[in-house]
């Protein structure tokens, strides 16, 4: 699965993308947030603050309650600030 | 009423205002109001250099096109047109623009709105500060009053 970040979550993470391999009990974005934090000092910095994140399946916005299903690519980044 | 199709552009290079209002009008004598919003780059009292706008390619172009076909859904209109640039824009540069066409001004005043207010919140571009002191810029904060000025579309 390919998970791409933006603006201040990509710098924080310190790569614009990754293809990772899910442990099985990763079912929803929440589950997902919570095992990208175990992973590191960076992926902490980026997501300490879950509920700020958000986030894009196959690049249309859903919430921290969707499953997350066959998602091929999952984007994470903070408010939009467009316009 | 069939709903027109909207023309939606993600794109590095600058926009003209009067290009884009011809290209929706041209030909054509039923329509009665354009609405054109542009959103431009501000100095912020001359402390920013430029602007520049990160954004999800593929989905930029997508969410901005959801949200253009739902207000040619809700609105009788004859044309609607959203632009948003990338990239490293200077104070004074056009960063977006919505033009919407009607019969009458009424749905084009609302359309445009309604795409600007949606575009402001959902769509994936960010914004980060060049500071004029050369300075290292910080991306700039989402505004709760963008999340709110959704609530009055709600029906």
């Amino acid at each position: 699965m390919r998970l791409i970040y933006f603006a201040w979550v990509r710098e924080r993470i310190g790569k614009p993308q990754e293809d990772v391999e899910l442990p099985g009990d990763v079912e929803t974005v929440a589950d997902l947030l919570r095992w990208l934090r175990s992973r590191g000092e960076e992926y902490e910095n980026a997501l300490q603050y879950p509920d700020v994140i958000r986030v894009a399946i196959d690049q249309e916005h859903v919430d921290h309650r969707q499953k997350l299903g066959a998602a091929r690519e999952i984007a994470l980044f903070p408010p939009m600030t467009g316009g | 009423m069939t709903a027109c199709e909207p023309v939606v552009r993600i794109q590095a290079e600058d926009f003209d205002l009067a290009d884009e209002v011809s290209r929706l009008t041209a030909g054509r004598t039923d329509i009665g109001a354009v609405v054109t919003f542009s959103g431009l780059c501000r100095d912020e009292s001359g402390r920013l250099a430029a602007l520049e706008l990160e954004h999800y390619p593929g989905m930029a172009q997508a969410e901005i096109t959801r949200i253009a076909i739902e207000a040619s859904e809700r609105w009788p209109l004859q044309g609607l047109a959203a632009i948003h640039r990338y990239g490293k824009i200077s104070p004074g540069e056009n960063i977006v623009l919505v033009v919407a066409a009607s019969t009458h001004r009424q749905a084009a005043f609302e359309a445009a709105s309604f795409v600007m207010d949606f575009l402001k919140s959902k769509a994936p571009f960010w914004k980060k500060e060049h500071r004029a002191d050369g300075s290292e810029g910080g991306w700039v904060d989402a505004k709760d009053t963008d999340e709110d000025a959704l609530a009055r579309w709600k029906r």
